[in-house]
């Protein structure tokens, strides 16, 4: 593994439910159109105890949620 | 007949939603024949159906509902044409924002809301935009999902194809979606 890589990742340590960003964004959003199961909700868990960034893309993501439901609301209700 | 509006009047409301329902038709059609079509349906049968729309609803809320159905017979009637619009884009945008080891490239960053009314408004012109940027058939996918609000077994019913191949299309519009709203809007200084 090239030294770089090390340096980058703080916590090249296995522990159980381990996930990469990717791989832990990727449930954020499949979050949006299903129940994660018990294995999935806890990775997801774990790893925000361990990351600032997918904390902060999950935050994203509930942004983007609450901008749909207000431009369904607007386009198909109130705009005159 | 007990209209609470009078024909001309009604007639002259529905001309005032026509462009909100072609844009709405448009975004989910995504071919701009089938969402005229959908359209003029939506309005005949709102003119035929007046003395069943007793005001108990806002007459817009009234005449989405009636698209959305028409919508969805334009989706059925072009089944086939629709299945074929494949746009698999792979994996291209995946790479971009993360590293091969599964990081994120760019530290995503906090977004905040738009504060109000006049900030939502230029803000949904552009989660709009970014909605009609789209590839086709993730696009439609998304607005089953989003505007129609059907769950994934539904979409896979009308567009015959797997749950896998859904979740990954609607995986997909979100990350771009996401990308197109950091760009577009989150990530420029506010004003």
């Amino acid at each position: 593994m090239p030294a770089t890589q090390l340096v980058r990742n703080p916590c090249n340590v296995n522990y159980p439910f381990r996930r990469t960003c990717r791989e832990v964004a990727a449930l954020i959003l499949a979050r949006e159109d299903r129940a994660l199961d018990f294995p999935e909700r806890l990775a997801v868990r774990i790893h925000f105890l361990v990351c600032k960034a997918c904390p902060n893309f999950a935050q994203e993501v509930a942004v983007m949620r609450s901008a749909l439901d207000g431009w369904k609301n607007y386009r198909n209700h109130d705009e005159a | 007949m007990s209209d609470s509006l009078p024909p001309a009047d009604l007639h002259g409301h529905l001309q005032a939603l026509r462009p909100t329902l072609l844009r709405l038709a448009q975004l989910q059609l995504r071919n701009a024949a089938w969402a005229e079509d959908a359209v003029s349906e939506t309005m005949l049968a709102a003119l035929e159906g007046a003395s069943r729309f007793a005001g108990q609803s806002q007459l817009k809320t009234w005449v989405v509902g009636i698209l959305k159905h028409k919508v969805l017979d334009q989706l059925r009637l072009r089944q086939r044409e629709v299945a074929y619009d494949t746009d698999d884009d792979g994996e291209v945008l995946e790479d971009l924002i993360f590293v091969p080891d599964g990081h994120f490239r760019t530290m995503p960053q906090t977004w905040d809301a738009p504060a109000h009314a006049l900030q939502q408004r230029q803000f949904f012109e552009v989660l709009e935009a970014c909605m009609d940027a789209l590839p086709g058939q993730i696009g439609r996918v998304f607005l089953m999902r989003e505007w129609l609000e059907l769950d994934t077994d539904a979409i896979c019913q009308e567009l015959r194809i797997s749950s896998t191949n859904v979740w990954t299309m609607l995986h997909r519009a979100r990350m771009r979606l996401r990308e197109c709203l950091q760009l577009n809007w989150f990530g420029t200084p506010a004003t």
